[in-house]
């Protein structure tokens, strides 16, 4: 049984093929995919979260904003009492930037050139990982990352 | 007081994690402890890409203007091959991921045996029990198991668009007696109004259909909503399609009885085989 993913597009970010190939991948995979479409803000991708009872959010950020928005969306998930939903991020997000996204709880970083079957291998696992207990969300110690 | 009890409780309140949370266990196969409520379902169905989101997120807006909470249960098909699923009717709908009177769900028909269908009484159930005052599902109408769920709903309405054709498939499928209240979407396109008088005169062959109602919406403008949300709120309830839906939803309740036989498979198997009959099979089921 797969998982129920969310994937969004946060910010005034017009791009969109990569959520979308994204998105295509995994529901290939078995995961039932939540698409947000285009320029939603954190406070809306944190209540598709919560309407859908999704497990994890993959933000796709190609606009530069990701410093703003990404911290964002963690900081109002975990207020949301939300801090078990695992937060993934792709698109143009700078080597020197992503020490301080995985701080903030992001587990994993896939940038260009990433290929599906590594995205989809990081959400097998979480889900390895939930089963055993150890630290996967976005709330909880935020040391474990996906390499 | 028990756990599920306790969680019931919170959604009821107003808390709307537990509410997904719960929808999510009734869809994974558990029985909640729900008291029984009056619910107000709409079913919506048309073809693909005849603006049935983009039309429903028009009437959320209008609904919620006169005071109402609206939910919606958007259902869409799982991938045969990989069981995954793409859900994407929610990007349309313009308040889905911010107002407070706005609930949008979205659900896979996860090849189960019976699809959906015995999980959407107690989902309805839920919601409404929430305080829920409006609540629709949403199908791509293309065959019978689309069919099986909007009959789950009180009021069925059809959605088409102004290129005709696809709504003679709808006609070939049935689900044109199930309607109460056709809908031709995209007014603001060329062929709308054709469409609709062609309709019109579809039902004027027949008596019993010949008071249904076709309505012009431009969901694109927000044109023709209001009464559209009108026409809707005095549809009365009509006997002969209630007994059509209740039909459906028999039939649909005992394929899932059937499919879900621990002893389906090896009947399976031998009719395949050639060791019964069809009429041992059906004895031994």
């Amino acid at each position: 049984m797969g998982m129920r993913i969310v994937v969004a597009k946060p910010g005034l970010d017009g791009h969109d093929r990569g959520a979308k190939v994204i998105a295509r991948a995994l529901r290939d995979a078995g995961h039932e995919v939540i698409y947000t479409g285009l320029r939603r803000k954190p406070s809306e991708i944190v209540r598709v979260v919560m309407d859908e009872d999704a497990v994890a959010v993959g933000l796709s950020t190609l606009s530069g904003a990701h410093n703003v928005l990404i911290p964002k969306v963690c900081q109002e998930l975990i207020s949301n009492k939300m801090g078990d939903i695992v937060v993934f991020a792709g698109g143009i997000i700078p080597e020197s930037d992503r020490d301080f996204l995985h701080s903030l709880g992001v587990r994993a970083i896939f940038g260009p050139g990433t290929s599906t079957t590594s995205i989809i291998k990081f959400l097998e696992t979480i889900s390895e990982r939930r089963k055993n207990n150890l630290e996967v969300g976005v709330g909880e110690d935020s040391r474990w990352r996906w390499d | 007081m028990g756990l599920i009890q306790e969680s019931i409780n919170l959604a009821i309140s107003g808390n709307r994690r537990e509410l997904a949370r719960l929808l999510s266990s009734i869809e994974s196969g558990d029985t909640l402890p729900l008291e029984p409520s009056k619910s107000w379902v709409l079913g919506v169905t048309g073809p693909p890409g005849v603006g049935k989101s983009t039309l429903i997120g028009r009437m959320i807006d209008e609904w919620v203007s006169r005071g109402e909470k609206v939910a919606v249960l958007a259902v869409d098909p799982s991938s045969p091959k990989s069981g995954g699923a793409l859900l994407a009717d929610r990007m349309r709908m313009s308040s889905a991921d911010s107002s407070k009177s706005v609930f949008v769900r979205s659900l896979a028909t996860r090849n189960h045996p019976g699809g959906l269908v015995p999980f959407l009484d107690s989902m309805i159930n839920l919601l409404s029990l929430c305080g829920w005052s409006r609540i629709i599902i949403e199908t791509v109408g293309s065959g019978q198991s689309e069919i099986r769920i909007v009959a789950f709903a009180d009021r069925v309405m059809l959605v088409d668009g102004p290129d005709r054709g696809d709504i003679i498939q709808a006609e070939k499928a049935g689900i044109m007696e199930l309607a109460d209240l056709i809908v031709i979407n995209k007014s603001d396109l060329p062929n709308a109004l054709n469409a609709s008088n062609f309709v019109k005169n579809s039902f004027s062959y027949s008596d019993k259909d010949s008071n249904k109602l076709v309505l012009l919406t431009s969901a694109l403008n927000n044109d023709g909503i209001s009464n559209l949300i009108n026409e809707i709120e005095k549809l009365k309830i009509n006997n002969e399609r209630n007994s059509l839906r209740m039909k459906e939803r028999l039939l649909s309740a005992w394929d899932y009885l059937l499919l879900s036989n621990p002893s389906f498979n090896d009947i399976l198997l031998d009719l395949e085989s050639g060791k019964i009959n069809l009429d041992e099979a059906l004895g031994r089921l």
